[in-house]
């Protein structure tokens, strides 16, 4: 059954397959794409990797963005100055695949540019770019129908939120139609915000994975290494954005732009998030 | 008598069917929000259902919209404006309501209904300041805490407004963020409600939002209608040959339009801000030259660039100012029950003048667009009866008036 469910282009499912072997939960930081600007995404992405992200979640820049809190809007603002669109983004993502083969990527955006694109034309270019995934925020399964189909056809992934107000009845539907991971959202709020309480999520998590069999991402209010270890003790996938953003943007602001030292203070912060995951089970 | 079958197929749409279980107005409408809200959101639609047939719930709202609103309100038979523009015109006379503007009577519904699901915070968007002053005004009422999102632009053009809000006790959180208006005071309430969505209840202003705010806006709306169409059948023995509504999100304009909707015989005419005229680009008349796409939880027309960004709107009206459109709207134009026109900044503008120098009535700078499209209307073709829906008073926009002649109060 699951072999039907995970789609056979995408990076992820043998990603999540190897970890579990490994006993590790994935490092997936995000950035918004086109902040400050789209030749900077791309030598990020690849610091990103250095540092030891297992995946990157790559944010399309959009108007506006009514699921991100205050540190991802304003990258999304500032991204939309720099001209990046959806088309952009993906052009970006073929010239990291000239590098990088491996890495999975996701795409992290809302839906109004990908109508705007047309699904099929979307969806065509990701899986030619090499995407593995799209997350489309606004897009509840129940909406998803058109786009999960257009991304099935050549094997992307459709990945779907769960939040701490999903009860189970939900849940199972909602992972019925996912495929890749599933990306719990750890509390009620904004991407940002930072009243995560680890000490619960183990229990939301099992309660999650009573329905539910891919993978189980979580993302909201991790900030540091020792959040990161802590939610990487019980989930299979640590999703860092608000934090990493912030980074960049205050290194950048102060040294002109990202520079190598901005990039190596990436790779660094990466790395300790990700040792932090990595001592996590032991 | 129209005996053509097409005519025949027409009158049988069952307008009050829509939206279907999914939220839908055909294509239109939906619900498109993050996880986190769906459940909040499945909460609202089985209290809706539950209490907008409940003899109760009805009984406290048709009570309170008489006693504390003061509904119903007249329909006025403005003569001398009749004679100047060329047509009968009717005005339904919404600026007469508590807090001087349509906004109220749904600002009650949400609030009567946040009550009975015992929500304790009332959170609520705004951008002339009308639908916050109405949300104010309730949540004072009810003893219920209440913020209100405004656009940091929107709150120096309105600034008596959002004094009124503070002193109902309200606070208004000035918005920063994107175009600094409407549309960016719908993100932060939205984020503000996912953030909180255990104790508050988003009052949200217009016939726009996921599923089921299109429809339960419109519900509370829709007794402008049922009021006026009756009121005209009582006092001319026919109904109005044309029926004209600004259009923003697009409230009021459903609110009138809804008990017309099955008359195959009355024209329905919206009325958007054509700001600077539609060939600018500097307007806010998506259904006019937006075209189809998702925002703020519901398809339908917006404005937007090729790459789907939202793109900043111009209306000289702050309650107009708004990229998208209520998904009925967008329904209604595509099967061409009603039309939509943009009416400038200017036309609205004279409108304005022509009201109050005739009838000694001061619109709402939002109104005087749909007494503008009523002009045009009669231009086009004279002595036709039209009945325009007055929406709002236009006290707020005192300052903005003002500002134009070049004259500092």
């Amino acid at each position: 059954m699951s072999d039907t469910r995970h789609a056979s282009g995408s990076r992820l499912a043998p990603l999540f397959q190897r970890l579990s072997i490994e006993n590790r939960a994935a490092l997936i930081p995000y950035i918004t794409a086109g902040d400050p600007s789209a030749a900077a995404t791309l030598d990020l992405m690849h610091a990103l990797v250095e540092g030891g992200a297992d995946a990157i979640e790559v944010g399309v820049p959009f108007s506006d963005p009514m699921a991100d809190g205050p540190v991802i809007q304003a990258a999304h603002e500032r991204a939309l100055r720099s001209g990046l669109g959806l088309r952009g983004v993906l052009d970006l993502v073929a010239e990291f695949r000239n590098r990088d083969a491996q890495t999975p990527v996701i795409l992290m955006g809302y839906q109004n540019p990908i109508e705007a694109m047309g699904v099929a034309d979307f969806a065509a270019r990701a899986a030619e770019v090499g995407v593995d995934g799209v997350l489309t925020v606004d897009l509840p399964p129940e909406e998803a129908d058109e786009l999960s189909a257009a991304l099935r056809a050549p094997g992307l992934d459709s990945i779907f939120l769960l939040a701490p107000t999903t009860r189970a009845e939900r849940t199972q539907a909602v992972a019925s139609r996912a495929s890749g991971f599933i990306y719990y959202v750890s509390l009620k709020g904004v991407t940002g915000a930072s009243n995560l309480d680890t000490d619960a999520l183990g229990d939301q998590l099992d309660r999650i994975r009573e329905t539910c069999e891919l993978p189980v991402g979580v993302g909201f209010g991790i900030r540091d290494a020792d959040t990161a270890a802590r939610v990487g003790a019980v989930a299979d996938a640590v999703i860092v954005g608000s934090a990493i953003v912030r980074l960049i943007h205050e290194r950048a602001e102060a040294a002109g732009g990202v520079d190598a030292t901005v990039l190596g203070e990436v790779r660094d912060y990466v790395a300790t998030m990700r040792q932090g995951i990595a001592s996590a089970r032991a | 008598m129209p005996e053509s079958n097409d005519m025949a197929t027409e009158t049988t749409i069952d307008y009050a069917s829509f939206p279907d279980v999914r939220g839908r107005f055909g294509d239109y409408g939906g619900r498109y929000v993050a996880e986190t809200l769906m459940e909040p959101i499945e909460e609202l639609t089985a209290a809706y259902q539950r209490y907008r047939n409940d003899p109760d719930f009805l009984e406290e709202f048709q009570g309170d919209l008489r006693d504390y609103v003061g509904r119903p309100t007249a329909l006025y038979h403005a003569k001398r404006l009749s004679e100047f523009y060329g047509a009968e015109i009717w005005l339904k006379r919404e600026d007469l309501n508590h807090t001087g503007a349509h906004k109220i009577n749904n600002a009650l519904g949400q609030a009567l209904l946040a009550k009975r699901m015992g929500k304790t915070r009332i959170i609520a968007e705004t951008g002339a300041g009308q639908h916050g002053v109405a949300t104010a005004t309730v949540a004072a009422r009810l003893g219920i805490e209440c913020v209100v999102y405004m656009g940091a632009d929107d709150i120096q053009r309105q600034a008596p407004n959002v004094f009124r809000m503070r002193l109902l006790g309200a606070t208004v959180v000035p918005v920063d963020s994107g175009t600094r208006t409407l549309k960016d005071a719908l993100n932060e309430a939205m984020r503000d409600w996912v953030t909180n969505v255990d104790d508050t209840f988003y009052i949200i202003g217009t016939v726009a939002g996921p599923h089921p705010y299109p429809q339960m806006v419109r519900d509370f709306q829709s007794v402008i209608g049922r009021e006026a169409r009756a009121q005209m059948l009582e006092r001319t023995g026919v109904l109005p040959d044309q029926v004209a509504a600004c259009v923003g999100g697009g409230s009021n304009a459903i609110g009138i339009f809804h008990a017309f909707l099955g008359d195959d015989g009355v024209e329905l005419h919206g009325s958007e801000a054509g700001g600077d005229g539609v060939e600018t680009g500097r307007h806010a008349a998506p259904l006019t030259a937006g075209r189809p796409g998702v925002l703020h939880g519901n398809r339908t027309y917006l404005m937007e660039d090729e790459n789907g960004q939202i793109i900043g709107t111009h209306s000289i009206s702050a309650g107009l100012d708004y990229p998208g459109v209520g998904p009925e709207h967008a329904w209604l134009k595509d099967i061409g029950r009603v039309s939509y026109a943009a009416i400038t900044d200017e036309q609205a503008m004279a409108a304005f003048h022509d009201l109050m120098r005739c009838e000694g009535i001061i619109p709402a700078i939002e109104s005087a667009h749909a007494i503008a499209h009523a002009r045009l209307l009669a231009e086009a073709r004279g002595g036709q009866r039209i009945l325009v829906n007055l929406s709002g008073r236009g006290d707020k926009d005192i300052n903005t008036v003002a500002k134009l002649e070049g004259i500092e109060l």
